[in-house]
């Protein structure tokens, strides 16, 4: 099980006897994905057909056939979608990414995390 | 052997790190928090989302609009005839039941849903698909052995009965409407939705009335 010490969390109800999600942060990929959707960044196909090159690529690389992988290549889905579509690059994503780490790693536990102001 | 000292700097610094984020989670919150700089996404819409979808939106939508055709001859014939426009009459309508057409299962046809390249699903009206349905083994099984699936999910479907099975797409999605039980005629139409499973409404279940 990952640490999920995310001030997102909440807990994960159960829909028709099995939880939705098995984690917050995939939660967060669909949220985003469909916001974006919906927002006209990319259209559904445009997701439809970038999630499924990633499960492809998956399967092909023998990934293990479960949620966590799937949420991962939607996760990778959303980011070459993002890239593609957006100004935002490869190196703003890991700039970010790391900036965040740093950020939950300086802050005392029991803290509110948050990123320093720019 | 490390010696005590180098127990307790290593379990510090595991418990560090056991309030780290894993490795998915620390990238889509990079993603999140820039697109919510760029303006792209509204932050508040994005926590409405995951509070609908984890603890409201579900398959008691679609099993309401189940029990509404099987109730009502004139709603069943515009659930076929436009979909998005009769769920919308039950206040369910989403983006992702904009395109979405409904399938019967009588007596000689079985429907079965698939979304062979991703997981397109109706999730507006069913929830966030289960895992089985995004697995690539039901995904690359479902239409080469519909039946051998099925057998797995405990349905047997005899030989007289044709078994259809849809491929989803973004832009055309699927709702089974499975066959109402025999001996229901006194249930009113929240006792019938009681009766309506997930699977039911994909197609990986077909006998309602084992209950």
């Amino acid at each position: 099980m990952n640490s999920t010490d995310d001030d997102a969390l909440r807990p994960l109800a159960a829909a028709d006897g099995e939880p939705a999600f098995d984690e917050p942060w995939q939660a967060q990929v669909l949220a985003v994905a469909d916001s974006l959707v919906q927002n006209g960044l990319f259209s559904a196909g445009a997701w439809s057909a970038a999630l499924g090159a990633e499960l492809k690529k998956a399967d092909e690389e023998g990934a293990v056939d479960n949620q966590e992988t799937y949420y991962r290549c939607a996760l990778s889905a959303l980011e070459t979608l993002v890239a593609k579509n957006s100004e935002i690059d490869r190196k703003a994503m890991q700039g970010k990414r790391d900036d965040w780490e740093q950020a939950y790693l300086s802050t005392p536990h029991g803290q509110p995390v948050e990123l320093p102001a720019e | 052997m490390p010696d005590f000292d180098a127990d307790k700097v290593s379990e510090i610094h595991q418990h560090l790190h056991s309030h780290l984020p894993s490795e998915p989670a620390l990238r889509v919150k990079a993603l999140e928090t820039l697109l919510v700089d760029k303006g792209l996404v509204n932050p508040q819409t994005i926590d409405a989302w995951i509070e609908a979808y984890t603890e409201e939106i579900g398959p008691k939508r679609g099993a309401r609009v189940v029990a509404r055709a099987w109730c009502d001859p004139d709603f069943k014939k515009r659930l076929f005839e436009d979909a998005p426009a009769a769920i919308d009459e039950l206040g369910y309508l989403g983006k992702a039941t904009a395109h979405l057409k409904v399938v019967e299962n009588t007596d000689k046809v079985h429907n079965l849903v698939v979304c062979t390249l991703c997981s397109c699903y109706p999730f507006s009206i069913l929830g966030i698909a289960p895992a089985w349905y995004k697995a690539a083994a039901y995904r690359s099984r479902a239409v080469r052995d519909p039946r051998g699936v099925l057998a797995e999910f405990g349905v047997d479907i005899g030989d007289e009965v044709e078994i259809r099975v849809w491929d989803s797409t973004a832009e055309l999605r699927y709702l089974v409407l499975p066959q109402r039980p025999a001996g229901t005629e006194d249930l009113n139409e929240d006792e019938l939705a009681a009766l309506v499973t997930r699977n039911s409404m994909i197609g990986t279940d077909r006998d309602l009335s084992k209950g």
